[in-house]
């Protein structure tokens, strides 16, 4: 298998009130393509930034992210985006549709990007597989939470990501509808191939993951690797 | 990595998309610009309509193909050219103009007014309109006058009663409602009387130093070049001592003048404009503050900063043209009222007509300016991290240190002096406009800073939870204070403006009547008349204030050069208006009260040749000074003398000031007329004294303080009634600027009054708080107004009209509380719904 993420030396600090908070200290870990990561800790440790940070989201203080071979602290703002648009996908704990856009159009929205046309066809079949075909054309509003989230799916993978950054997707939900979505992320991301990095509370969510990267003030307690 | 190209029409679609549920916010945006933009279509479309009206009707400005005119008695070589241009003529009429009092003789009313004795069949073009329509051309052949509409009206006068004009009764043969060139501002100054020419002579008016204004006008044969013809007679002209008017020249003045009133009324609407503006940007700063999670995600997708920053500047721009065309076509139907507005003003009859012109630069004008308006909130879009998606306003960068930043600042302040100097004569003026424009936004900008820092600071924390939350509200995240205050604020000061600048001319004027100042002069009585008015005066109990006598003359040599030689030289170092005007002289031994000697030497008795004593701004604009050497041509008879001193004169007295003043012993015994100055007790007292002047004396005029109180009065309402009109934009725009603000911010607001009612506030409790914030801010915003409008005028006041500045504190106590009381009650209506529904209705909704 080819390596997807490579994480090296990897730190992040803030200015607080004079003095500098270090969130994440000296990461280090490589991840394979199409294999499934759930990183986990408690809250405050450094989770999120970390996916920020391997999504291109954000710049680190020190060490380096390469993505799909291509060095994201190298790049501007506009570069990473594109490596973005490219590569990677994202599921959101509170969805994160455009409350503008139509549940298609959300759908649509990563591929328009890409400057593809006719991409509604391509839209359609996604929702179809999250099950939502006939909801194309509500509003987020109109949507239920688990409804919104499976919108999100399959926005996530419209763009064929080669990895795809889930941020704790089924905090939001109940249980009944978290299982569903869960069911359904896996199911799309063993069919599509795409690596999956996980950030949750959720031990049971982990557990159905190949790699649990465990973290603690902001440094690697453990990888089940 | 490949480089995407920039997908225009998929940034328009996502433009469209994001705007589909945000219409009603987005027109909210543009409704504040939408009056701005009207205000300059109706007045730029006006204009266009008055250009093309003068262009068609400028025969009937002049009534005459050639105007020639002088202010001085014809001498017989002007008589003979004036003569020979009727040779090129079909037709040709004669008039003489000067003031002079009127005797109604039914009621006894006296008043002064402009005669305007006629001969011939003027005017050529146009007509002069009257009732009954026949009466215009009736009263040239009989013993009649026409009488100006407003003093018909004052005077309770009907055509058919009698009216004296010196020494002859004449009948009122109609109503003079129209003549050409006549506005009805210039009837208010000075209503006219048309009166037969031929009957001049009998009414014994035209005396030797009569003010008499004397016109030729010619009707030139349909051939004639005029404007060729006159510049082919400039010289005859000059020699002669007369002046002239074409077609051409009349419509060019005219336009001058029109145009410059729209000039300035549009920089009032520009006024308007920009505050909408300032709305504009606030309105979407917020839209954009909400938009950043959106922008947000779509970085997380791969959207670009530029990409993100062209959807918005798309939306807005549409937005813009939109609110362009509304207030375009909102524009022209104003533009439909206003010549009720400016019926007063306008010398022509205005044809209104869409201006398509105008439309187009009101419309390109608003798309602009919502561009540079919004830039300032969009350019932050480029700053949006993606980060924000999971952290919420995590990594949004500070704009106040984009240079981008800086750049829009200076494109807006080059647009703003770009569009003043298309407005205004010279970059210094449009500068100062600018410059001044910036620094009213700063102040306003800064003082609702202060209060907002001040209330932070001082925050009454004593008071009631209901009071303080009010209070509080004004600086919570959100909050609409420094927009609201810049505009409700701006507004406030033009109609304080408005009130106090009519109230200090008006005590300009009426400083003169306190106890014992002159409030009645009475002019052109001739030294054989002097006298018995003199002993009349006495006999009706009034005091003898002043009795000056007057001698008229002209500069005929300024040491040693006369006018032409002045004229044809290269380096001209007098000015030629000083040769060209009739002065009016007098003679005494010493300074009055209100003269200060402040140069040279002052002569009471002339010695050998007469030191005469100038006034400080006549001295400075004839380019005279202590020494110099005069030749005064005094009615035939060359008089030299030499100045002796400069005097300083305050002119702010109802009584006789002269830029040139004899010593007695030169001019003493030259042809003269004599001013006496009183003082009446009482209008009844005036008007009885008038009627006895007038009526055995009916060459000599009467200024009544009372009179020019009532005229200046009339022609300040007048003035004020357009001001007024405009300004009306600017408030209407901070009252629309108020209610978009407050419902952008409606949603906010109703979380907030939701969840206070949920946790037990009764509907009076957040009633109360939501007026109490409206009328803090609106008392913050009317106060600073206010404020600025005190100093302002102060100054003026001060240094520009010297009198003492005192306000009618009651009006501006009336300004404040209208306006904050108009705030409030805006804000409380926009808020009502977060009032009045449930708010369980509402968390769902939230959910």
């Amino acid at each position: 298998m080819t390596e997807i993420l490579s994480v090296r030396n990897l730190s992040k600090t803030y200015p607080a009130q004079g003095k500098t908070l270090s969130v994440l200290n000296d990461i280090n870990f490589e991840i394979q393509q199409g294999s499934t990561v759930s990183i986990v800790g408690p809250s405050g440790s450094g989770k999120t930034t970390l996916l920020g940070l391997c999504a291109g989201l954000d710049r680190a203080s020190s060490g380096s992210v390469v993505l799909n071979g291509i060095k994201l602290d190298e790049l501007n703002e506009d570069e990473r985006a594109r490596v973005r648009n490219q590569h990677v996908g994202f599921i959101f704990q509170n969805f994160q549709l455009l409350p503008t856009l139509t549940a298609l159009e959300n759908v649509m929205v990563p591929l328009e990007l890409r400057g593809e046309r006719n991409v509604k066809a391509s839209a359609l079949t996604l929702l179809e597989k999250v099950g939502l075909a006939a909801r194309g054309h509500h509003y987020p509003s109109q949507l239920s939470g688990g409804e919104q989230q499976r919108v999100s799916l399959a926005r996530a993978f419209s763009n064929s990501p080669k990895i795809l950054f889930a941020d704790e997707p089924t905090g939001n939900l109940d249980t009944e509808t978290g299982q569903k979505v869960e069911k359904l992320l896996f199911e799309l991301n063993r069919d599509a191939g795409t690596t999956l990095i996980l950030v949750t509370h959720d031990l049971e969510l982990a557990s159905k993951t190949n790699r649990i990267i465990r973290l603690k003030g902001g440094a690697i307690l453990n990888d089940s690797l | 990595m490949e480089n995407k190209p920039l997908n225009i029409s998929w940034l328009f679609l996502m433009a469209w998309r994001d705007s589909r549920k945000n219409k009603a916010r987005l027109f909210l945006f543009i409704s504040s610009m939408i009056l701005g933009i009207a205000a300059l279509v109706a007045i730029y479309g006006i204009g266009d309509n008055l250009t093309k009206d003068i262009d068609r009707q400028a025969a009937t400005l002049i009534g005459a193909d050639l105007d020639v005119r002088t202010n001085k008695s014809p001498d017989s070589a002007a008589r003979k050219f004036t003569d020979s241009l009727r040779k090129q003529a079909d037709a040709y009429s004669e008039e003489q103009s000067f003031p002079s009092m009127i005797l109604f003789m039914k009621g006894g009313g006296t008043r002064l007014v402009q005669i305007r004795a006629l001969s011939g069949n003027f005017p050529f073009y146009g007509d002069i309109e009257t009732t009954p329509k026949s009466a215009a051309k009736t009263f040239r052949d009989k013993h009649d006058v026409l009488v100006d509409k407003t003093l018909m009206l004052q005077y309770q006068a009907n055509v058919g009663d009698s009216v004296q004009i010196g020494k002859v009764n004449f009948r009122i043969a109609g109503i003079l409602n129209q003549a050409p060139g006549q506005t009805g501002f210039s009837s208010t100054i000075a209503p006219s009387v048309f009166m037969p020419l031929r009957y001049l002579k009998a009414t014994n008016l035209a005396q030797k130093g009569s003010r008499i204004n004397y016109n030729f006008y010619y009707k030139l044969k349909p051939q004639t070049d005029v404007d060729a013809m006159v510049t082919r007679l400039t010289p005859a002209f000059e020699r002669h001592d007369l002046d002239q008017d074409t077609i051409k020249s009349k419509k060019e003045s005219t336009g001058r003048s029109f145009s410059d009133v729209t000039k300035f009324l549009s920089l009032v609407g520009f006024i308007a404009l920009l505050l909408g503006c300032i709305g504009v940007a606030s309105a979407v700063h917020i839209y954009v503050k909400e938009k950043m999670q959106s922008i947000a995600i779509l970085r997380c997708m791969g959207l670009s900063s530029k990409q993100a920053f062209l959807i918005f500047l798309i939306q807005i721009t549409i937005i813009g043209f939109i609110g362009a065309v509304a207030g375009a076509a909102l524009g022209s139907i104003i533009q439909q009222v206003l010549p009720i507005v400016f019926k007063d003003f306008l010398p022509l009859e205005l044809q209104v007509t869409i201006s398509w012109k105008a439309i187009g630069q009101g419309i390109l004008l608003g798309v602009i300016i919502s561009i540079l308006f919004s830039l300032l909130p969009l350019i932050s879009i480029r700053k949006v991290s993606p980060l924000n998606t999971i952290r919420v306003s995590d990594h949004t960068e500070s704009t106040s240190k984009d240079p981008w930043r800086w750049f829009v600042y200076l494109l807006i302040f080059g647009f703003i002096t770009c569009f003043a100097r298309l407005q205004l004569e010279g970059w210094r003026q449009t500068l100062v406009f600018s410059i001044s424009l910036v620094i009213g936004f700063i102040v306003l900008y800064g003082v609702a800073a202060a209060s907002v820092w001040l209330i932070r600071k001082f925050f009454p924390s004593s008071w009631s939870y209901i009071w303080r939350q009010g209070l509080s509200n004004l600086y919570r995240p959100n909050n609409q204070t420094t927009i609201l205050v810049l505009s409700i604020g701006l507004g406030t000061t033009f109609i304080c403006t408005l009130f106090f600048v009519q109230s200090i001319l008006m005590d300009r004027i009426t400083l003169s009547t306190s106890e014992n100042q002159p409030n009645m002069v009475i002019f052109d009585i001739q030294s054989k008349q002097r006298a018995a008015i003199t002993e009349l005066t006495k006999s009706e109990g009034l005091p003898l204030i002043q009795e000056v006598p007057i001698v008229t003359m002209r500069l005929q040599e300024i040491n040693g050069v006369n006018a032409m030689e002045n004229k044809n030289d290269s380096i001209r170092k007098y000015s030629n208006r000083a040769y060209n005007r009739e002065l009016r002289v007098t003679f005494r031994d010493s300074l009055t009260s209100s003269e200060r000697l402040i140069e040279g030497k002052w002569q009471g008795q002339a010695q050998d040749t007469a030191h005469i004593s100038l006034e400080q701004g006549y001295a400075k604009s004839a380019h005279l000074s202590i020494g110099d050497r005069l030749v005064f041509n005094v009615q035939g008879v060359m008089v030299p003398a030499i100045v002796g001193s400069i005097r300083e004169v305050d002119w702010n007295r109802v009584q006789t000031n002269f830029r040139l003043v004899f010593p007695k012993g030169v001019i003493d015994d030259a042809p003269q007329f004599h001013v006496l100055v009183t003082r009446v007790p009482n209008a009844a007292a005036s008007a009885a004294f008038q009627q006895k002047v007038v009526s055995t004396y009916p060459n000599v005029s009467i200024i009544d303080l009372a009179l020019i109180l009532n005229v200046l009065d009339e022609i300040l309402n007048k003035i004020g009634f357009v001001i007024r009109f405009m300004a009306s934009f600017s408030i209407i725009t901070g009252l629309i600027v108020l209610i978009s603000s407050v419902l952008i911010s409606k949603y906010q607001r109703m979380q907030e009054s939701v969840l206070l009612r949920t946790i037990g506030a009764s509907s009076l409790q957040v009633f109360m708080i939501t007026a109490l914030e409206y009328f803090f801010l609106g008392s913050i915003a009317a106060f600073t107004g206010i404020v600025l409008a005190l100093i302002g005028n102060w100054g003026l006041a001060k240094f520009s009209f010297e009198v003492p500045f005192s306000p009618d504190w009651l009006t501006v106590v009336s300004i404040f509380f209208s306006i904050s009381l108009l705030t409030t009650l805006i804000g409380v209506l926009n808020s009502r719904s977060a009032l009045n529904r449930p708010p369980l209705e509402i968390l769902r909704k939230n959910a």
